[in-house]
């Protein structure tokens, strides 16, 4: 046990319960570690602000979600009246609804962000790998989050979003129609499915999220933040043990981030109070139609921040398997002819692309798309160990990289507004060429992020005092 | 690596210009009646006279109609037919199996239908305001009507007595390359009580009173937003010295 430390009987009462708390819980010690003393690069950036941002959009959910269950009923005859009811009935219920819808969009907008800010400074790369895992991991949770938060409105798209993705589980081989039944607990969306959602949207996945938001801040504070330099600030400590580019999270960054809540709070206040839908993207026109199991909408469009991978959803036709095969039989052509390893390697990279193939052959594309929908973002797990790049920064990579990433970026936005439109021949084919890329700059992340020649790193951040 | 860029240029160029038409004509511009409270009283009055026999509001109480003016006695003596109470929403005396018999369906409730049409191309006020002035007759139909921006429509023109019949005036004219029939306008059949100038300002209120009653907090919520819009503006004034202020130490 813990000695009991004293403290002057003169001392203020302040630092008298100060000192109790302490003797019991590291209240001090919480606080030293995680902000009075946790040293934080001085140069962070804009992109820096998001993963604060992040934590302020959870709390807003969290406690206008509290709010909105106190008069939302989950209950398919009743859900979308409730809905109303709030907006219309329930004191000051309309701001506490479109706080929480605009909410989950804004969540997804820090969010991607915020992977963005990591992926181009290599905050995934060693020392902060699992900081990285449990980031894909709260991401994971909050694509259930958002995916089951949107049945609740009991609204056209509601119901008809619900019913086409719960039908994709129903494409696994085998165990698909169950697997579709248990989570549907009915042979179509029905009262029971709303049920479960809502348990999960309001239970079981805010828990989750809150331990893997928990486990990711506390990884990040044991290694510290990686910042825009890719520079460890810890290699070049001062006199007094801190390092020196390091500044104290408080006052520094605390400041720093309540500037930038400020700021975002515009921009979400002003979407909130004067475009609520925004246009038909936060809150679904068709959504305003209540669920009808019997009217299938012509147009069935999830919420624009699932439709990335949405596209890529659509993109796997049989046509595209084909390609798939393709890629999966000259992958395994090139390893096995170009890579030196024992032949009984050689076999079993043989076997295996035989095996894919067959079964890419025999199961319906559906299911190909579901794996790679799915796909798309499980790769997203393995990138600390895909990139071999020497130099964690954009700034010291070769500079074609920072093209390479622009186009990333790009067709990420345009397999996202692909996913909005109506399928058509011309945007199969590109969602097609964007899926292929997505995948294709992952996969061959090992092989490309070696070549070129990358810039000096220098030992010390680059910060210029504003 | 070019090819695919240039590639995904074309075809988003390509994707933009395709957008898709979701059947009926264009819609027109509805007129902004947001803030007159005389006419979105009108519209009211429409509502309950016309619309809200056959169409529930369920969601809508009659005493919220206190927002645009009107009083508790007011709204008892001159709106009050299903029901008593202020305090009742704008339910339907109509069997929903009967409707389905008459119409082919049931009637969907209008609370938040002028939400739920909006599209790409216009708001659903754009389009109720379309669909209500497009009636015409039609022989071929049960019900003797049709419509131009709901074709095959199920719901009779029930405010045939104020327009009047019509029917629409077809001409041809060649669009590319191919002689197609496009509509030129109308023609009155038997006159209405009103005439179209006053039919489409009844319109135009009606369509109001629908786009209010499908958010009544939406004249709120705008004030609301520009007060808090200043003080955050103020806000960032303040928190942007503070971060400057501890900032300047570090060098």
């Amino acid at each position: 046990m813990a000695e009991m430390k004293e403290i002057s009987p003169n001392a203020p009462a302040g630092a008298k319960l100060l000192n109790w708390m302490d003797n019991r819980f590291p209240l001090s010690k919480l606080y030293n570690e995680h902000l009075g003393e946790y040293y934080a690069p001085k140069n962070f950036n804009f992109f820096y602000i998001f993963g604060s941002l992040a934590l302020l959009v959870l709390v807003i959910q969290i406690v206008t979600g509290i709010f909105l269950v106190m008069h939302y009923k989950p209950d398919a005859a009743l859900a979308f009246g409730s809905v109303e009811y709030i907006m219309r009935d329930v004191p000051w219920g309309w701001l506490i609804r479109y706080m929480h819808s605009t909410g989950a969009s804004a969540f997804f907008i820090v969010v991607y962000l915020h992977m963005f800010r990591g992926l181009i400074y290599g905050s995934y790369r060693k020392p902060r790998e699992l900081i990285w895992l449990f980031g894909c991991g709260i991401f994971l949770c909050l694509m259930a989050e958002a995916f089951m938060g949107y049945l609740l409105p009991w609204g056209q798209m509601s119901y008809w979003g619900a019913q086409v993705i719960v039908n994709l589980f129903a494409a696994v081989p085998f165990v698909g129609p169950d697997l579709a039944l248990l989570i549907r607990g009915d042979y179509v969306v029905g009262d029971a499915t709303l049920n479960r959602f809502f348990s999960f949207h309001v239970i079981a996945v805010p828990l989750v999220l809150l331990g893997l938001v928990a486990a990711h801040i506390i990884a990040l504070h044991e290694v510290g933040s990686n910042n825009p330099d890719g520079v460890e600030i810890k290699a070049t400590k001062g006199a007094d043990g801190h390092p020196l580019d390091g500044i104290p999270f408080h006052p520094y960054y605390t400041v720093h981030d309540i500037f930038a809540v400020s700021m975002f709070l515009m921009v979400f206040t002003a979407i909130i109070f004067f475009a609520p839908e925004f246009g038909g993207y936060f809150l679904e026109y068709n959504n305003f139609i209540p669920a009808d199991p019997l009217k299938t909408p012509l147009h069935i469009a999830p919420v624009w921040y699932f439709t990335p991978y949405y596209s890529m959803l659509r993109a796997i036709t049989s046509e595209m398997v084909l390609v798939l095969i393709a890629c999966v039989v000259g992958a395994a052509a090139v390893s096995v002819t170009k890579i030196k390893m024992p032949a009984i390697f050689k076999m079993v990279i043989v076997g295996a692309a035989a095996a894919v193939t067959a079964m890419m052959l025999s199961i319906d594309a559906k299911f190909w798309g579901v794996v790679i929908m799915g796909g798309a973002v499980v790769i997203l797990f393995f990138l600390p160990w895909l990139d071999n790049c020497a130099v964690k920064s954009i700034r010291y990579r070769p500079s074609w990289h920072k093209y390479l990433y622009a186009i990333f970026v790009v067709n990420f936005i345009v397999l996202a507004y692909l996913g909005v439109q109506p399928p058509s021949p011309i945007g199969e084919r590109v969602s097609q060429v964007g899926t292929l890329f997505y995948f294709g700059f992952f996969l061959l992340m090992p092989w490309w992020s070696e070549m070129g020649e990358t810039k000096t790193v220098p030992q010390r951040v680059t910060y210029a005092a504003h | 690596m070019k090819k695919i860029v240039l590639s995904l240029i074309a075809a988003l160029g390509l994707v933009v210009g395709a957008h898709a038409n979701t059947g009926g004509i264009a819609w027109d511009k509805a007129p902004n009646n947001l803030n007159d409270m005389a006419s979105l009283q009108s519209g009211a009055k429409t509502f309950v006279n016309y619309c809200l026999n056959c169409h529930a509001a369920a969601y809508m109480r009659f005493n919220r109609l206190k927002d645009i003016g009107l009083t508790d006695q007011q709204i008892k003596d001159n709106l009050l037919f299903t029901t008593e109470k202020v305090g009742e929403t704008m339910k339907v005396a109509m069997d929903p199996r009967q409707a389905k018999e008459w119409f082919g369906g049931n009637p969907p409730d209008l609370t938040v239908i002028a939400r739920s049409r909006s599209g790409s191309q216009g708001t659903g006020a754009d389009y109720l305001y379309t669909y209500l002035r497009t009636f015409y007759v039609d022989e071929a139909k049960a019900t003797g009507w049709n419509n131009l921006a709901f074709p095959n429509v199920g719901m009779p023109h029930v405010l045939w007595e104020l327009q009047g019949k019509r029917a629409p005036v077809y001409g041809t004219e060649v669009v590319h390359g191919h002689e197609t029939e496009v509509f030129k306008g109308w023609q009155q059949i038997t006159p209405g009580k009103l005439t179209p100038l006053q039919f489409d300002q009844a319109m135009g209120d009606l369509v109001g009173y629908l786009q209010w009653m499908s958010e009544p907090a939406q004249g709120k919520r705008v004030q609301v937003g520009v007060w808090v819009l200043l003080f955050l503006l103020v806000m960032t004034v303040f928190t942007w010295r503070l971060n400057a202020s501890y900032w300047k130490d570090v060098k």
